[in-house]
């Protein structure tokens, strides 16, 4: 297997040019939806649910909006996005006929879509802290988390994105994985409401240590275990990043 | 030495053999054409040669350097127009010619001044800021030649670069490739056009089902298979078969393509005479496409 040199840089470069220059097309959809949700979820459904652990229902679903919207950015950039660009528009084709290597452009498309998941974390951490939610300094290493977070959607993606013979498929990985994990991973109430086994389940899903890693550092309720987490998210990073590097280059050097 | 060298390069596609053998020779300087029917393993050739397909076996040298273990080096050095449009739509024409140098490293100012310079050359400096999706498909096509030429390529490979364009802007890119070569820039030119190789060429392989089965100058190639007249006879369909019969009982097998016979040098006009009327034979001096069908066959290969 060959790995991803310097030059992915430029892929990066490429997709960062794109995105501000259509920036309007999606951004204001991308910071609206997550802050209806923060008000509707928080203070509607909130009103009826009461305390959490001890908080306020609203400041108990910020740190796992902000998760989970960051998964749903890297997600939708490393899935349509990257695909659109592998066969509808050709980009990489075009791309790998310069000094770059198909790994290049797999890890730029990753390192993009990471970008996109801080920076729509940042945009949440941003509002959330507008709203009174955040309650601790350590919340401004959020951007970093979600960053590391999308490296690990995107890498997952990305896979995806390299096997699947149609854009439809996409609506699978969404309907059957992206969105149940947003509801399974303690984003809206804590995993001890579910029964033992489901509980279990949860933690082999790659949402729910992000989610624990944002609520820890949002309420400043730091401990030891936030450091496992992390190598949690990283045991799932790695393998797909290492396995997308491989399936892009077996899909389009044929 | 040679730009491009290949030995014995084969690709195989599970049990097809989409090229096979191939031992190509490209020297410095010159445009080489490959000629050949769709399926007869061009595109494939190229895509070997650019790196973006590996080979089931053989070696590929550029400037004497091995692809397989110099391929950034050499992609630095190579321009690639490819046959299928894969301009960058979500950038505009100076955007893509700019964000295209980047992955060369080449540094913004230089990169920003090239692009104005290739837009200049193809003619389409007005429509730096227009969006792709603007532009007419004779335009695109200018500009994916002129993307390819943003690196300063010592060698260009372009697959069909004509394909498609009306005969204002093909004499304009066949101008320009002429410009190129007396600069010194080799051309690896994919062509199904026989004028466009005769025009450009110095020298020809044609390929046919994954092999080369003839390589030399356009005028060589003339001389040797077909002389210097074609004679065209159109029968009439009814007699056709019972002229072809009378012509081959004389020794003279002429080419066929529906009701119309060609004959090539070495064949006795004289033998004919007493057979068909002599109004009825047509005199024209050949074509490289009178080549390409007598080595490759007037049917459809795939």
């Amino acid at each position: 297997m060959k790995f991803f040199s310097r030059r992915s840089i430029r892929v990066w470069q490429r997709n960062r040019d794109v995105f501000f220059r259509l920036w309007h097309a999606e951004t204001p959809a991308f910071v609206a939806e997550p802050v209806i949700i923060l008000l509707a979820m928080g203070l509607g459904l909130g009103a009826y649910v009461g305390l959490v652990d001890g908080q306020r229902y609203i400041e108990f679903i910020t740190p796992g909006l902000i998760a989970g919207y960051a998964m749903f950015s890297a997600s939708f950039e490393c899935t349509y996005g990257s695909f659109v660009r592998l066969e509808h528009q050709r980009t990489f084709d075009a791309i790998i006929a310069t000094p770059l290597d198909i790994e290049d452009v797999s890890a730029g498309e990753i390192f993009w879509g990471a970008t996109r998941a801080a920076m729509t974390g940042t945009a949440m951490l941003v509002i959330a802290a507008a709203f009174g939610l955040v309650h601790s300094p350590y919340a401004l290493l959020i951007p970093l988390v979600c960053f590391l977070e999308g490296v690990m959607f995107a890498s997952i993606g990305l896979f995806f994105t390299s096997v699947v013979p149609s854009i439809y498929s996409f609506n699978y990985y969404f309907s059957l994985f992206i969105t149940p994990m947003f509801f399974f991973s303690g984003v809206f109430f804590p995993l001890s409401s579910f029964p033992t086994v489901v509980q279990k389940l949860s933690w082999v899903i790659p949402l729910t240590p992000v989610v624990h890693l944002t609520r820890g550092l949002v309420s400043g309720n730091l401990h030891l275990n936030l450091l496992l987490l992390v190598l949690v998210v990283l045991a799932f990073t790695i393998p797909f990043f290492i396995l997308s590097m491989v399936t892009m280059r077996r899909r389009l050097i044929v | 030495m040679n730009a491009i060298e290949t030995r014995n390069l084969t690709k195989k596609f599970k049990d097809i053999t989409a090229v096979s053998e191939v031992n190509l020779q490209v020297n410095e300087g010159e445009c080489y054409g490959l000629l050949g029917p769709n399926g007869a393993g061009k595109t494939t050739l190229i895509r070997m040669v650019t790196a973006m397909s590996p080979p089931t076996a053989g070696e590929i040298y550029i400037f004497g350097n091995n692809l397989k273990s110099h391929s950034h080096q050499i992609k630095a050095m190579l321009g690639v127009v490819p046959q299928t449009d894969n301009l960058d739509p979500d950038l505009t024409v100076i955007q893509n010619l700019v964000t295209f140098a980047r992955y060369f490293d080449i540094p913004k100012r230089e990169a920003i001044k090239r692009s104005h310079e290739v837009l200049k050359l193809f003619q389409l400096d007005e429509r730096k800021n227009s969006p792709i999706r603007e532009l007419s498909g004779g335009m695109r096509r200018r500009l994916l030649i002129a993307r390819g030429l943003i690196n300063s390529p010592k060698i260009l490979i372009l697959d069909e670069p004509t394909i498609g364009l009306d005969p204002q802007a093909k004499h304009l890119v066949w101008d320009k490739l002429v410009e190129l070569k007396a600069l010194g820039v080799t051309q690896l030119l994919c062509t199904q056009n026989m004028e466009e190789a005769d025009f450009l060429c110095d020298r020809v392989a044609i390929m046919h089902q994954g092999r080369i089965i003839e390589t030399d100058t356009p005028k060589a190639l003339l001389h040797r298979h077909i002389g210097s007249k074609v004679w065209e006879i159109e029968l009439h369909p009814n007699t056709k078969n019972s002229v072809v019969q009378m012509l081959k009982e004389k020794g003279i097998h002429p080419e066929m393509a529906g009701n119309r016979i060609y004959l090539f040098k070495g064949e006795d006009l004289a033998a004919i005479q007493g057979i068909i009327p002599t109004q009825q034979v047509r005199s024209r001096p050949p074509t490289l496409e009178d080549v390409f069908f007598k080595l490759t066959g007037r049917y459809l290969t795939e």
